[in-house]
Protein backbone atom coordinates (compact mmCIF):
# COMPACT_ATOMS: atom_id res chain seq x y z
CA UNK A 1 0.00 0.00 0.00
CA UNK A 2 2.54 2.37 1.04
CA UNK A 3 4.84 1.98 -2.50
CA UNK A 4 1.72 2.30 -4.39
CA UNK A 5 1.88 5.30 -6.65
CA UNK A 6 -0.25 7.04 -8.34
CA UNK A 7 -1.06 7.33 -12.16
CA UNK A 8 0.86 9.95 -14.25
CA UNK A 9 -2.46 11.57 -15.17
CA UNK A 10 -3.37 11.98 -11.99
CA UNK A 11 -1.80 15.24 -11.01
CA UNK A 12 -3.11 17.36 -14.25
CA UNK A 13 -6.78 15.79 -13.17
CA UNK A 14 -6.56 17.42 -9.47
CA UNK A 15 -4.63 20.62 -11.13
CA UNK A 16 -7.52 21.21 -13.32
CA UNK A 17 -10.54 20.18 -10.78
CA UNK A 18 -8.67 23.01 -8.39
CA UNK A 19 -9.11 25.35 -10.99
CA UNK A 20 -13.11 24.76 -11.61
CA UNK A 21 -14.13 27.00 -9.23
CA UNK A 22 -12.41 29.70 -10.20
CA UNK A 23 -13.25 29.05 -13.68
CA UNK A 24 -16.77 29.37 -12.63
CA UNK A 25 -16.63 32.29 -10.73
CA UNK A 26 -15.26 34.44 -13.20
CA UNK A 27 -17.60 33.15 -16.08
CA UNK A 28 -20.62 33.71 -13.55
CA UNK A 29 -19.46 37.22 -12.87
CA UNK A 30 -18.90 38.24 -15.86
CA UNK A 31 -22.31 36.36 -17.29
CA UNK A 32 -24.67 37.96 -14.72
CA UNK A 33 -23.19 41.38 -15.75
CA UNK A 34 -23.26 41.73 -19.54
CA UNK A 35 -25.45 38.59 -20.14
CA UNK A 36 -28.12 39.31 -17.54
CA UNK A 37 -27.73 35.79 -16.04
CA UNK A 38 -28.63 35.74 -12.18
CA UNK A 39 -26.00 32.83 -11.64
CA UNK A 40 -24.78 34.72 -8.59
CA UNK A 41 -28.16 35.73 -7.73
CA UNK A 42 -29.24 39.21 -7.02
CA UNK A 43 -25.81 40.47 -5.38
CA UNK A 44 -22.52 38.92 -7.51
CA UNK A 45 -19.97 40.99 -6.50
CA UNK A 46 -21.05 39.77 -2.92
CA UNK A 47 -21.64 36.23 -3.62
CA UNK A 48 -18.62 36.44 -5.48
CA UNK A 49 -16.23 37.17 -2.67
CA UNK A 50 -17.77 34.66 -0.25
CA UNK A 51 -17.80 31.87 -3.05
CA UNK A 52 -14.10 32.32 -2.97
CA UNK A 53 -13.53 33.22 0.66
CA UNK A 54 -14.88 29.64 1.39
CA UNK A 55 -12.51 28.29 -1.16
CA UNK A 56 -9.15 29.91 0.58
CA UNK A 57 -10.50 28.20 3.74
CA UNK A 58 -11.32 24.84 1.71
CA UNK A 59 -7.73 24.44 0.00
CA UNK A 60 -6.09 25.34 3.56
CA UNK A 61 -8.09 22.86 4.97
CA UNK A 62 -7.07 20.07 2.11
CA UNK A 63 -3.45 20.93 2.12
CA UNK A 64 -3.56 20.99 6.50
CA UNK A 65 -5.21 17.34 5.93
CA UNK A 66 -2.35 15.75 3.76
CA UNK A 67 -0.23 15.40 6.41
CA UNK A 68 -2.89 13.52 9.45
CA UNK A 69 -4.41 11.31 6.68
CA UNK A 70 -1.08 10.07 5.14
CA UNK A 71 0.05 8.99 8.40
CA UNK A 72 -2.94 7.27 9.61
CA UNK A 73 -3.77 5.38 6.35
CA UNK A 74 -0.59 4.92 5.46
CA UNK A 75 -1.49 6.95 1.94
CA UNK A 76 2.45 8.79 1.34
CA UNK A 77 1.67 9.39 -2.26
CA UNK A 78 -0.70 12.03 -1.40
CA UNK A 79 2.37 14.04 -0.18
CA UNK A 80 3.31 14.89 -3.70
CA UNK A 81 0.48 17.15 -3.83
CA UNK A 82 0.52 18.99 -0.82
CA UNK A 83 2.50 22.06 -2.20
CA UNK A 84 0.18 22.31 -4.79
CA UNK A 85 -2.86 22.32 -2.72
CA UNK A 86 -0.76 25.30 -0.54
CA UNK A 87 -0.31 26.86 -4.10
CA UNK A 88 -4.01 26.78 -4.65
CA UNK A 89 -5.13 28.22 -1.40
CA UNK A 90 -2.56 31.08 -2.12
CA UNK A 91 -4.31 31.76 -5.94
CA UNK A 92 -8.11 31.57 -3.80
CA UNK A 93 -6.80 34.49 -1.62
CA UNK A 94 -5.60 36.10 -4.18
CA UNK A 95 -9.16 36.31 -6.50
CA UNK A 96 -10.96 36.62 -3.38
CA UNK A 97 -8.61 39.55 -2.46
CA UNK A 98 -9.11 40.75 -6.28
CA UNK A 99 -12.31 40.79 -6.40
CA UNK A 100 -13.18 42.94 -3.11
CA UNK A 101 -10.41 45.48 -4.07
CA UNK A 102 -11.33 45.70 -8.20
CA UNK A 103 -15.13 44.52 -7.71
CA UNK A 104 -16.46 45.82 -4.45
CA UNK A 105 -13.91 48.84 -3.25
CA UNK A 106 -13.05 49.66 -7.22
CA UNK A 107 -9.45 50.28 -7.05
CA UNK A 108 -10.03 53.56 -4.42
CA UNK A 109 -7.06 52.76 -2.19
CA UNK A 110 -8.62 55.36 0.31
CA UNK A 111 -11.33 52.72 1.60
CA UNK A 112 -8.81 50.08 1.62
CA UNK A 113 -6.84 51.87 3.94
CA UNK A 114 -9.43 52.62 5.72
CA UNK A 115 -10.64 49.36 6.00
CA UNK A 116 -7.38 47.70 6.86
CA UNK A 117 -6.93 50.13 9.64
CA UNK A 118 -10.69 50.89 11.05
CA UNK A 119 -12.09 46.78 10.51
CA UNK A 120 -10.87 44.46 12.67
CA UNK A 121 -11.89 41.48 10.36
CA UNK A 122 -10.51 43.05 7.18
CA UNK A 123 -7.25 43.88 9.37
CA UNK A 124 -7.05 40.09 9.77
CA UNK A 125 -7.83 38.78 6.78
CA UNK A 126 -4.94 41.08 5.23
CA UNK A 127 -2.22 39.82 7.36
CA UNK A 128 -3.43 36.27 7.19
CA UNK A 129 -2.96 36.90 3.16
CA UNK A 130 0.20 38.82 4.02
CA UNK A 131 1.92 35.91 5.83
CA UNK A 132 0.84 33.37 3.01
CA UNK A 133 2.74 35.48 0.30
CA UNK A 134 6.39 34.23 1.83
CA UNK A 135 4.84 30.80 2.07
CA UNK A 136 4.02 30.79 -1.84
CA UNK A 137 7.42 32.31 -2.73
CA UNK A 138 9.50 29.68 -1.01
CA UNK A 139 6.92 27.18 -2.33
CA UNK A 140 9.55 25.40 -5.14
CA UNK A 141 12.11 22.72 -4.48
CA UNK A 142 14.89 25.62 -4.74
CA UNK A 143 13.76 27.57 -2.31
CA UNK A 144 13.58 25.20 0.02
CA UNK A 145 17.16 24.24 -0.29
CA UNK A 146 18.46 27.66 -0.18
CA UNK A 147 16.29 28.01 3.12
CA UNK A 148 17.79 24.47 4.60
CA UNK A 149 15.05 21.84 5.31
CA UNK A 150 14.37 22.90 9.17
CA UNK A 151 14.25 26.67 8.40
CA UNK A 152 11.69 26.04 6.07
CA UNK A 153 9.80 24.09 7.96
CA UNK A 154 9.85 26.76 10.54
CA UNK A 155 8.99 29.39 8.29
CA UNK A 156 5.82 26.99 7.02
CA UNK A 157 4.35 26.76 10.50
CA UNK A 158 3.06 30.11 9.66
CA UNK A 159 -0.16 27.92 8.11
CA UNK A 160 -1.04 27.29 11.45
CA UNK A 161 -1.27 30.97 12.28
CA UNK A 162 -3.09 31.57 8.83
CA UNK A 163 -5.75 29.51 9.49
CA UNK A 164 -6.61 30.55 12.54
CA UNK A 165 -6.43 34.01 11.45
CA UNK A 166 -9.11 32.87 8.36
CA UNK A 167 -11.18 31.14 10.23
CA UNK A 168 -11.23 34.59 12.65
CA UNK A 169 -12.09 36.43 9.68
CA UNK A 170 -14.93 34.05 8.64
CA UNK A 171 -16.39 34.28 11.59
CA UNK A 172 -16.17 38.42 12.41
CA UNK A 173 -17.11 38.54 8.83
CA UNK A 174 -20.52 36.81 9.12
CA UNK A 175 -23.76 38.95 10.73
CA UNK A 176 -24.73 36.80 13.07
CA UNK A 177 -25.45 32.98 11.98
CA UNK A 178 -21.96 31.65 13.04
CA UNK A 179 -23.29 27.83 11.55
CA UNK A 180 -20.39 27.70 8.87
CA UNK A 181 -17.60 29.45 10.50
CA UNK A 182 -18.27 26.96 13.48
CA UNK A 183 -18.00 23.55 11.01
CA UNK A 184 -14.44 25.53 9.75
CA UNK A 185 -13.45 26.06 13.08
CA UNK A 186 -14.23 22.60 14.37
CA UNK A 187 -12.61 21.03 11.42
CA UNK A 188 -9.06 22.99 11.78
CA UNK A 189 -9.52 22.14 15.55
CA UNK A 190 -9.08 18.65 14.84
CA UNK A 191 -6.10 19.36 12.13
CA UNK A 192 -4.01 21.52 14.46
CA UNK A 193 -5.02 19.41 17.54
CA UNK A 194 -3.88 16.36 15.92
CA UNK A 195 -0.41 18.01 15.43
CA UNK A 196 -0.75 19.08 18.88
CA UNK A 197 -0.83 15.36 20.14
CA UNK A 198 1.57 14.19 17.51
CA UNK A 199 4.00 17.10 19.10
CA UNK A 200 3.49 16.25 22.50
CA UNK A 201 3.75 12.28 22.51
CA UNK A 202 6.96 12.97 20.26
CA UNK A 203 8.72 15.39 23.22
CA UNK A 204 7.74 12.93 25.95
CA UNK A 205 9.17 10.03 24.19
CA UNK A 206 12.02 12.12 23.63
CA UNK A 207 12.60 13.15 27.35
CA UNK A 208 11.91 9.43 28.43
CA UNK A 209 14.60 8.44 26.01
CA UNK A 210 17.00 10.84 27.87
CA UNK A 211 16.29 9.98 31.30
CA UNK A 212 16.34 6.77 30.33
CA UNK A 213 20.56 6.76 28.75
CA UNK A 214 22.50 7.34 31.89
CA UNK A 215 21.18 4.91 34.35
CA UNK A 216 20.40 7.01 37.64
CA UNK A 217 21.60 5.14 40.49
CA UNK A 218 19.86 6.86 43.26
CA UNK A 219 17.12 5.52 40.99
CA UNK A 220 17.85 2.05 40.74
CA UNK A 221 18.18 1.76 44.40
CA UNK A 222 14.57 3.11 45.17
CA UNK B 1 -62.48 74.32 -14.79
CA UNK B 2 -60.18 72.59 -17.00
CA UNK B 3 -57.08 72.03 -14.59
CA UNK B 4 -56.93 68.91 -13.04
CA UNK B 5 -56.15 68.02 -10.01
CA UNK B 6 -53.66 65.57 -9.23
CA UNK B 7 -56.37 63.45 -7.69
CA UNK B 8 -58.10 63.12 -10.85
CA UNK B 9 -55.41 61.71 -12.35
CA UNK B 10 -56.41 57.70 -13.04
CA UNK B 11 -53.44 55.23 -12.21
CA UNK B 12 -53.56 53.82 -15.68
CA UNK B 13 -52.03 57.05 -16.90
CA UNK B 14 -49.14 56.84 -15.00
CA UNK B 15 -48.26 52.67 -14.64
CA UNK B 16 -48.03 50.39 -16.77
CA UNK B 17 -51.62 49.33 -17.95
CA UNK B 18 -50.36 45.62 -17.38
CA UNK B 19 -49.74 46.52 -14.04
CA UNK B 20 -52.43 48.58 -13.20
CA UNK B 21 -54.87 44.96 -13.84
CA UNK B 22 -52.49 43.22 -11.86
CA UNK B 23 -53.44 45.57 -8.93
CA UNK B 24 -56.98 44.95 -9.50
CA UNK B 25 -56.81 41.60 -9.25
CA UNK B 26 -54.80 41.63 -6.23
CA UNK B 27 -57.49 43.95 -4.80
CA UNK B 28 -60.26 41.84 -5.99
CA UNK B 29 -58.01 38.62 -4.40
CA UNK B 30 -57.76 40.69 -1.36
CA UNK B 31 -61.05 41.49 -1.41
CA UNK B 32 -60.40 44.93 -0.68
CA UNK B 33 -61.70 46.16 -4.02
CA UNK B 34 -64.47 47.66 -2.58
CA UNK B 35 -62.85 50.38 -0.74
CA UNK B 36 -59.89 50.43 -2.42
CA UNK B 37 -60.42 50.97 -6.39
CA UNK B 38 -61.43 54.85 -5.71
CA UNK B 39 -57.92 55.82 -6.62
CA UNK B 40 -54.05 54.41 -6.04
CA UNK B 41 -51.82 56.99 -5.42
CA UNK B 42 -48.91 56.65 -7.24
CA UNK B 43 -45.03 58.66 -5.25
CA UNK B 44 -42.34 58.57 -7.14
CA UNK B 45 -38.57 58.77 -5.33
CA UNK B 46 -37.67 62.05 -4.59
CA UNK B 47 -34.07 63.68 -4.58
CA UNK B 48 -32.41 60.78 -6.82
CA UNK B 49 -28.21 60.20 -6.37
CA UNK B 50 -25.41 61.85 -8.52
CA UNK B 51 -22.15 60.81 -9.08
CA UNK B 52 -19.67 62.67 -11.16
CA UNK B 53 -22.17 65.69 -12.49
CA UNK B 54 -24.29 62.80 -13.68
CA UNK B 55 -28.06 61.85 -12.36
CA UNK B 56 -28.46 58.71 -11.41
CA UNK B 57 -31.59 57.22 -12.24
CA UNK B 58 -33.69 55.44 -9.82
CA UNK B 59 -35.00 52.17 -11.64
CA UNK B 60 -37.17 49.61 -10.32
CA UNK B 61 -35.43 46.67 -9.27
CA UNK B 62 -36.50 43.32 -10.83
CA UNK B 63 -39.33 41.56 -9.23
CA UNK B 64 -37.14 38.54 -9.15
CA UNK B 65 -34.53 40.28 -7.08
CA UNK B 66 -37.33 41.89 -4.89
CA UNK B 67 -39.00 38.45 -4.57
CA UNK B 68 -35.41 36.07 -3.95
CA UNK B 69 -33.26 38.23 -2.40
CA UNK B 70 -34.22 38.75 1.19
CA UNK B 71 -33.26 39.41 4.53
CA UNK B 72 -36.05 37.61 7.03
CA UNK B 73 -34.25 35.20 9.11
CA UNK B 74 -37.68 33.93 10.49
CA UNK B 75 -37.25 31.89 7.26
CA UNK B 76 -33.80 31.13 7.23
CA UNK B 77 -30.28 32.99 7.23
CA UNK B 78 -29.40 32.72 4.00
CA UNK B 79 -30.61 35.69 1.55
CA UNK B 80 -32.18 32.78 -0.82
CA UNK B 81 -33.89 30.79 2.62
CA UNK B 82 -37.25 33.65 2.94
CA UNK B 83 -38.39 32.48 -0.87
CA UNK B 84 -37.85 28.79 -0.48
CA UNK B 85 -38.45 28.16 3.31
CA UNK B 86 -41.79 30.31 3.18
CA UNK B 87 -43.41 28.37 0.10
CA UNK B 88 -47.35 27.48 1.56
CA UNK B 89 -46.65 29.93 4.08
CA UNK B 90 -50.41 30.61 5.25
CA UNK B 91 -51.78 34.08 5.65
CA UNK B 92 -55.44 33.37 6.18
CA UNK B 93 -56.53 33.74 8.30
CA UNK B 94 -54.19 36.74 9.95
CA UNK B 95 -55.23 39.24 13.02
CA UNK B 96 -53.21 41.96 14.00
CA UNK B 97 -53.47 43.08 17.98
CA UNK B 98 -53.03 47.05 18.86
CA UNK B 99 -52.79 47.59 22.50
CA UNK B 100 -51.21 49.79 25.41
CA UNK B 101 -51.80 53.40 25.46
CA UNK B 102 -54.35 53.36 22.84
CA UNK B 103 -58.22 54.53 23.53
CA UNK B 104 -59.04 51.62 20.89
CA UNK B 105 -57.61 48.75 21.71
CA UNK B 106 -58.74 45.88 19.76
CA UNK B 107 -57.44 42.35 17.18
CA UNK B 108 -58.49 43.47 13.95
CA UNK B 109 -58.58 40.79 11.17
CA UNK B 110 -56.55 41.87 8.19
CA UNK B 111 -58.95 43.06 6.16
CA UNK B 112 -61.04 45.24 9.07
CA UNK B 113 -57.18 46.24 9.82
CA UNK B 114 -57.18 47.74 5.88
CA UNK B 115 -60.29 48.04 4.93
CA UNK B 116 -60.90 51.42 6.55
CA UNK B 117 -57.51 53.02 4.46
CA UNK B 118 -56.86 53.90 0.58
CA UNK B 119 -54.40 51.54 -0.99
CA UNK B 120 -51.67 53.58 -2.65
CA UNK B 121 -48.63 53.11 -4.79
CA UNK B 122 -45.35 53.99 -3.28
CA UNK B 123 -42.22 53.67 -5.32
CA UNK B 124 -39.71 54.34 -2.67
CA UNK B 125 -35.82 53.13 -2.10
CA UNK B 126 -34.91 50.60 -0.19
CA UNK B 127 -31.61 50.78 1.68
CA UNK B 128 -30.68 47.33 3.47
CA UNK B 129 -27.44 48.29 6.28
CA UNK B 130 -25.61 45.46 4.47
CA UNK B 131 -24.54 48.34 1.90
CA UNK B 132 -27.31 47.09 -0.54
CA UNK B 133 -30.06 48.38 -2.11
CA UNK B 134 -33.24 48.12 -4.20
CA UNK B 135 -36.23 50.46 -5.59
CA UNK B 136 -39.29 48.69 -4.79
CA UNK B 137 -42.59 49.59 -5.66
CA UNK B 138 -44.76 48.87 -2.51
CA UNK B 139 -48.98 49.03 -2.15
CA UNK B 140 -49.97 50.07 1.16
CA UNK B 141 -51.18 52.64 3.24
CA UNK B 142 -49.86 55.60 5.83
CA UNK B 143 -49.32 54.25 8.86
CA UNK B 144 -50.54 57.96 10.01
CA UNK B 145 -53.92 56.38 8.91
CA UNK B 146 -53.91 53.76 11.35
CA UNK B 147 -52.61 55.80 14.52
CA UNK B 148 -55.55 58.15 13.92
CA UNK B 149 -58.16 55.44 14.28
CA UNK B 150 -56.94 53.75 17.26
CA UNK B 151 -56.39 57.14 19.03
CA UNK B 152 -53.16 56.53 21.31
CA UNK B 153 -53.02 58.56 24.17
CA UNK B 154 -51.45 61.37 25.05
CA UNK B 155 -48.93 59.22 27.12
CA UNK B 156 -47.80 57.14 24.04
CA UNK B 157 -44.74 58.46 22.89
CA UNK B 158 -43.54 54.92 20.89
CA UNK B 159 -45.32 52.44 18.79
CA UNK B 160 -43.70 48.80 18.34
CA UNK B 161 -44.29 46.30 16.12
CA UNK B 162 -44.01 42.35 16.44
CA UNK B 163 -43.73 39.70 13.86
CA UNK B 164 -45.69 36.49 14.03
CA UNK B 165 -43.65 34.04 16.87
CA UNK B 166 -44.77 30.31 15.22
CA UNK B 167 -41.56 28.17 14.76
CA UNK B 168 -43.55 25.68 13.85
CA UNK B 169 -44.27 28.12 10.30
CA UNK B 170 -41.17 30.09 10.62
CA UNK B 171 -38.66 27.18 10.79
CA UNK B 172 -35.84 30.16 11.33
CA UNK B 173 -36.88 30.66 14.85
CA UNK B 174 -36.69 27.30 15.99
CA UNK B 175 -32.72 28.86 16.26
CA UNK B 176 -31.77 31.04 18.30
CA UNK B 177 -30.45 33.76 15.81
CA UNK B 178 -32.54 36.43 17.06
CA UNK B 179 -34.56 37.07 20.07
CA UNK B 180 -37.99 36.11 18.60
CA UNK B 181 -40.42 37.51 18.12
CA UNK B 182 -38.96 40.40 15.96
CA UNK B 183 -40.01 43.17 17.43
CA UNK B 184 -39.16 46.97 16.17
CA UNK B 185 -40.24 50.43 16.70
CA UNK B 186 -40.52 53.88 16.02
CA UNK B 187 -40.99 57.14 17.84
CA UNK B 188 -44.81 58.07 17.30
CA UNK B 189 -43.68 61.20 15.63
CA UNK B 190 -41.64 59.21 12.98
CA UNK B 191 -44.34 56.72 12.23
CA UNK B 192 -47.02 59.61 12.02
CA UNK B 193 -44.38 61.18 9.14
CA UNK B 194 -46.25 60.62 5.97
CA UNK B 195 -43.63 58.63 4.19
CA UNK B 196 -43.66 56.03 7.00
CA UNK B 197 -45.68 52.67 5.50
CA UNK B 198 -47.81 49.59 6.36
CA UNK B 199 -47.74 47.49 3.25
CA UNK B 200 -49.78 44.98 2.29
CA UNK B 201 -48.30 44.25 -1.46
CA UNK B 202 -45.57 45.35 -4.18
CA UNK B 203 -45.37 45.27 -8.12
CA UNK B 204 -49.26 45.34 -7.46
CA UNK B 205 -49.28 41.94 -6.20
CA UNK B 206 -49.76 40.33 -2.67
CA UNK B 207 -47.12 40.31 -0.41
CA UNK B 208 -45.08 36.94 -0.60
CA UNK B 209 -44.28 35.81 2.26
CA UNK B 210 -40.72 36.14 2.00
CA UNK B 211 -41.67 40.04 1.65
CA UNK B 212 -43.74 39.83 4.74
CA UNK B 213 -46.96 39.06 4.09
CA UNK B 214 -49.91 39.64 4.51
CA UNK B 215 -48.33 43.16 6.41
CA UNK B 216 -45.29 45.19 7.32
CA UNK B 217 -44.05 48.21 7.82
CA UNK B 218 -41.91 50.12 5.07
CA UNK B 219 -39.98 53.26 6.58
CA UNK B 220 -37.69 53.86 3.59
CA UNK B 221 -35.48 56.80 5.13
CA UNK B 222 -34.19 53.64 7.65
CA UNK B 223 -32.28 50.97 7.17
CA UNK B 224 -34.03 47.90 6.20
CA UNK B 225 -34.21 46.14 9.53
CA UNK B 226 -36.17 48.77 10.81
CA UNK B 227 -39.44 47.49 8.74
CA UNK B 228 -41.16 44.53 10.69
CA UNK B 229 -42.54 41.40 8.72
CA UNK B 230 -45.74 39.06 9.02
CA UNK B 231 -47.01 41.71 11.97
CA UNK B 232 -48.97 40.70 14.10
CA UNK B 233 -49.35 42.80 17.27
CA UNK B 234 -48.82 46.74 17.72
CA UNK B 235 -48.21 48.42 20.55
CA UNK B 236 -48.00 52.09 21.74
CA UNK B 237 -45.61 52.99 24.73
CA UNK B 238 -44.10 55.46 26.62
CA UNK B 239 -40.60 53.58 26.72
CA UNK B 240 -38.54 53.03 24.14
CA UNK B 241 -38.92 49.47 22.83
CA UNK B 242 -36.19 47.17 22.87
CA UNK B 243 -35.70 45.74 19.43
CA UNK B 244 -34.36 42.71 17.98
CA UNK B 245 -30.98 44.05 16.54
CA UNK B 246 -30.44 46.51 18.91
CA UNK B 247 -30.50 43.52 21.50
CA UNK B 248 -28.31 40.94 19.33
CA UNK B 249 -25.24 43.31 19.09
CA UNK B 250 -26.18 46.94 20.39
CA UNK B 251 -22.79 48.37 19.20
CA UNK B 252 -23.80 47.41 15.46
CA UNK B 253 -26.79 48.49 15.54
CA UNK B 254 -28.62 51.35 17.56
CA UNK B 255 -32.94 51.96 17.56
CA UNK B 256 -32.74 54.67 14.55
CA UNK B 257 -31.07 52.68 11.69
CA UNK B 258 -31.32 56.38 9.97
CA UNK B 259 -29.72 55.31 6.43
CA UNK B 260 -26.52 57.72 7.24
CA UNK B 261 -23.54 58.25 4.49
CA UNK B 262 -21.43 59.60 7.51
CA UNK B 263 -21.51 57.40 10.00
CA UNK B 264 -20.36 54.02 8.97
CA UNK B 265 -21.61 50.02 10.58
CA UNK B 266 -18.48 49.34 12.97
CA UNK B 267 -17.43 46.37 9.92
CA UNK B 268 -18.32 48.38 6.94
CA UNK B 269 -18.70 51.70 5.31
CA UNK B 270 -22.03 53.15 5.05
CA UNK B 271 -20.73 56.16 2.60
CA UNK B 272 -21.53 53.22 -0.69
CA UNK B 273 -24.22 51.00 -2.46
CA UNK B 274 -24.88 48.77 -4.20
CA UNK B 275 -28.22 48.83 -6.24
CA UNK B 276 -29.28 45.18 -6.86
CA UNK B 277 -28.82 44.78 -10.89
CA UNK B 278 -25.83 47.48 -10.93
CA UNK B 279 -22.36 47.49 -11.38
CA UNK B 280 -20.69 50.13 -9.99
CA UNK B 281 -21.57 51.35 -6.42
CA UNK B 282 -23.38 54.04 -5.82
CA UNK B 283 -23.06 57.18 -3.06
CA UNK B 284 -25.86 56.97 -0.53
CA UNK B 285 -27.75 59.70 0.12
CA UNK B 286 -28.44 61.36 3.89
CA UNK B 287 -31.88 59.80 5.16
CA UNK B 288 -31.60 57.56 1.74
CA UNK B 289 -32.66 60.56 -0.28
CA UNK B 290 -35.67 61.35 2.17
CA UNK B 291 -33.82 64.16 3.84
CA UNK B 292 -35.71 66.92 2.76
CA UNK B 293 -38.94 65.21 4.17
CA UNK B 294 -37.79 63.98 7.14
CA UNK B 295 -34.17 65.63 8.29
CA UNK B 296 -36.56 67.94 10.64
CA UNK B 297 -37.68 65.44 13.08
CA UNK B 298 -33.86 64.34 13.77
CA UNK B 299 -33.11 68.36 14.34
CA UNK B 300 -30.72 68.88 17.17
CA UNK B 301 -30.29 64.84 17.65
CA UNK B 302 -26.56 63.86 17.48
CA UNK B 303 -26.96 61.19 14.67
CA UNK B 304 -23.47 60.12 15.56
CA UNK B 305 -24.83 58.93 19.08
CA UNK B 306 -28.18 57.89 17.60
CA UNK B 307 -26.96 55.55 15.28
Amino acid sequence: MASWSPPRWLRPVIFVACLIPAAWVIVAIASDFFQGTRLLGSNPIKEAEHFTGRWVLRFLMFALAVTPIRQMLGWNWLQRYRRMLGLFAFAYASLHLSIYFFLDLELAWGDLAADIVKRPYITIGMAAFVMLVPLAVTSTAKMVKRLGGKRWAALHRLIYVIVVLGTIHFWMAVKRDITDPLIFAAIFAFLLGYRVVKWRRRTLAAAARDQAVPPAPSRATA
Amino acid sequence: MLIKKPDDLRSSEITPESLYYDRREFLRAAGLLGIAAATLGHVEPANAATQDGQQLKDELTPFEDVTTYNNFYEFGTDKSDPAENSKGFKTKPWTVAVEGLVSKPATYSLEDFIKPSKLEERVYRHRCVEAWSMVIPWLGFPMSDLINRVQPLSSAKFIEFQTLNDPQRMPGQRSPVLAWPYTEGLRLDEAMHPLALFAVGLYGKMLLPQNGAPLRTVIPWKYGFKATKSIVRIRFTDKQPRTAWNQATPNEYGFYANVNPEVDHPRWSQAKERRIGEFRKRPTLMLNGYADQVGRLYQGLDLRKNY
